[in-house]
């Protein structure tokens, strides 16, 4: 009979449901103003984050600019007197102390991070895994601890300040970096090719050399250029043992003390002439530079990768 | 027998074996110039952590654990004791962490979801950009413009608007464990940006749509949905920007004051483990080398720990999506 249908009792999930809808649609036009607001907060903080670096780049420009000239670029750095407070000199020394100093500690990086990270990209064993752990845990240690490894077996035996020292605790510092990009990029290499070259009959060292290391060569990349960024604005490890913060003398010999840009800016920016504090912003600002050209070029390659993988 | 007269013979043709022994051994070189840089880097690495131990010796032998505990640094003469050091490095990332988690994970969120697009890109070398910064140029930044605008601006408003009660008492002399924080979380806003937003874009787009099919609003989803299942990746993310806040230095140097004594707020000036081996290193005399030494073995064990831990919590997240 068609009265027992009526009579069925209440369903209790879709009276549940019912309930739900109705408080849905009763709340749907507070969530959407919270949920607007909250994103709106979202996209403010963000833009928050982007104030300093405009500050810091502005600052730059603004403070450093005015100090470049060609002069400022290529000579040696003056110490104001009394008589001529303004007569800073140049910073072709640093710039110069900067590139030695970063080009050697890649020279010796790079070969040992590489096969660093090729051993890594090998192995299972679990000394393999303690390693990549060292190398992990290591990227991330102060590099100021590098400046005290430095001192204690580069500067205390030489008994002299020198960049040989610096070099060292930047290559310290590099490596790591360096085989954790490399050990990524050898990663990815498909099996297939490496396979293949195995199944041809050639020795893993010719394959390594023939078809791991080409096919891996635009994240190696990557990852020595972003390295080398990094060293070149590292104050901390350097300022222990290359030098004074403030050199008067050319020096392209590693075996002396030698002058570099971070060093410089530290070392400027506290001093009691404001026409060297003036000059800081424009050492911060060749530094900047110098670091950007590193950066610029890893994201060039970078996507240069990304293309050709694509393709 | 019958039963092994059709099966294959059990040898390969001697000279083809031959060659396999031969290529295989003939690598030998090459498997020993992989295992044998390795172990030149982890030599390398067993080196570095004796040098900072032996150079500290000499004071842990004469100052033992007052080394940790003693409340007092006095450059030069001693006694060297590092607890202002510790408290004031822990309290600079503190508030570093306290600025830069909000802003970092709303960044990550923004960058993924909110912002057009077109624009993702741009946006997010513009965070990249921060990180290439180095951090001689954020301390001279700081030196000039943060220092003046925190004693006229940042810290009389603060002060004033908890009408000067802890911890925002005490003169304004910008140069403070607030600035030095401050300082720290815009360089490492990069390093917690990049990692969870990695970490973010892992969680399965199932479970977003779930939330969203449900009626939940875009914030609910972010909330409830997005953050708690990416939580693991976060907190590695924020391990990894504490890592970098506890151990960086100059930039902390130029701005925090070196003044090593226990805060008694954040409007203080200290000095921290790292900030003071980068100023007090250069003219160390007698034990204070050794104790500097200690003070960069305290610094190396407490950022691989909190290393470590960020290592094996982003692990984790990677492995459970």
């Amino acid at each position: 009979m068609s009265d027992t249908l009526v009579e069925l009792p209440p369903d209790p999930i879709l009276e549940r449901r019912a309930e739900i809808q109705r408080r849905a649609s009763q709340t749907i036009g507070r969530r959407t103003l919270v949920s607007k607001l909250f994103t709106a907060i979202l996209v403010g903080a963000f833009l928050l984050a982007l104030v300093p670096l405009g500050s810091v780049i502005w600052a730059l420009l603004a403070k450093g600019l005015p100090s470049i000239s060609w002069a400022f670029l290529h000579k040696l750095p003056q110490q104001p007197s009394l008589i001529a407070q303004n007569a800073i000199g140049g910073i072709g020394n640093a710039i110069e102390g900067t590139l030695v100093l970063d080009v050697c500690a890649g020279l010796v990086a790079v070969p040992i991070a590489v096969i660093v990270g090729l051993y890594l990209s090998e192995t299972t064993s679990r000394i393999g895994n303690f390693l990549r752990a060292i190398v992990e845990i290591m990227t991330g240690l102060p590099s100021i601890l590098l400046g005290v490894f430095a001192y204690e077996y580069v500067v205390v035996p030489m008994k002299t300040f020198s960049g040989i020292a610096g070099i060292v605790a930047l290559a310290v510092l590099m490596v790591p970096v360096i085989a954790k990009a490399s050990e990524l990029a050898f990663r990815g290499v498909p099996s297939t090719l490496k396979e293949a070259g195995l199944a041809l009959g050639a020795r893993s060292s010719r394959v390594s050399r023939g078809v791991i290391l080409p096919v891996a060569m635009p994240g190696v990349l990557t990852g020595v250029l972003l390295a080398l960024a990094r060293a070149v604005g590292e104050t901390a490890p350097i300022l222990l043992v290359v030098g004074p913060a403030v050199s008067n003398t050319w020096n392209w010999n590693p075996l002396h003390p030698m002058s570099a840009l971070p060093l410089l800016t530290y070392g400027y920016s506290g001093s009691q002439y404001p026409s060297q504090r003036a000059a800081a912003w424009g050492v911060a600002l060749t530094l900047v530079f110098l670091v950007m050209v590193f950066s610029f070029a890893s994201r060039l390659v970078s996507a240069r990768m990304r293309r050709e993988r694509r393709n | 027998m019958e039963t092994t007269a059709g099966a294959p013979s059990p040898t390969p043709p001697s000279d083809v074996a031959e060659r396999i022994r031969r290529s295989a051994t003939s690598d030998r070189p090459y498997n020993y110039l992989l295992r044998g840089t390795a172990l030149f880097f982890g030599l390398v690495v067993v080196v570095f952590v004796w040098s900072v131990v032996k150079t500290a010796w000499p004071a842990i032998h004469t100052y033992g654990y007052h080394l940790i505990t003693g409340s007092a640094w006095v450059a030069g003469s001693g006694p060297y004791g590092a607890l202002p050091l510790i408290i004031d490095t822990l309290s600079t990332t503190l508030v570093a962490l306290v600025i830069a988690i909000p802003v970092g994970l709303a960044s990550a969120l923004a960058l993924l979801y909110l912002i057009p697009r077109r624009l993702r890109p741009a946006a997010a070398s513009l965070v990249e950009l921060l990180a290439a910064v180095p951090s001689v140029v954020y301390g001279l930044w700081g030196l000039w413009f943060l220092v003046p605008l925190f004693i006229n601006h940042v810290q009389p408003f603060l002060a004033h608007l908890t009408g000067n009660s802890w911890p925002f008492s005490g003169p304004h002399e910008g140069f403070s464990i607030l600035l030095a924080g401050f300082v720290l979380s815009i360089m490492i806003l990069p390093t917690i940006v990049a990692i969870s937003r990695d970490v973010i874009a892992t969680v399965p787009a199932d479970l977003i749509e779930g939330g969203l099919s449900l009626g939940a609003t875009r914030s609910q989803v972010f909330t409830r949905v997005v953050l708690p299942s990416a939580r693991t990746g976060i907190l590695g993310a924020i391990a990894l920007g504490a890592g970098r806040a506890l151990g960086e230095t100059i930039a902390v140097a130029m701005v925090v004051g070196s003044n090593p004594e226990i805060p008694h707020s954040l409007f203080s000036p200290g000095a921290t483990l790292a900030s003071t081996i980068a100023t007090e290193f250069g003219n160390a005399a007698g034990n204070e080398g050794g104790a500097l030494a200690a003070l960069a073995l305290i610094l190396m064990v407490i950022t691989a720990g909190v290393n470590a831990g960020a290592r094996a919590l982003t692990r984790k997240a990677v492995a459970h999506s």
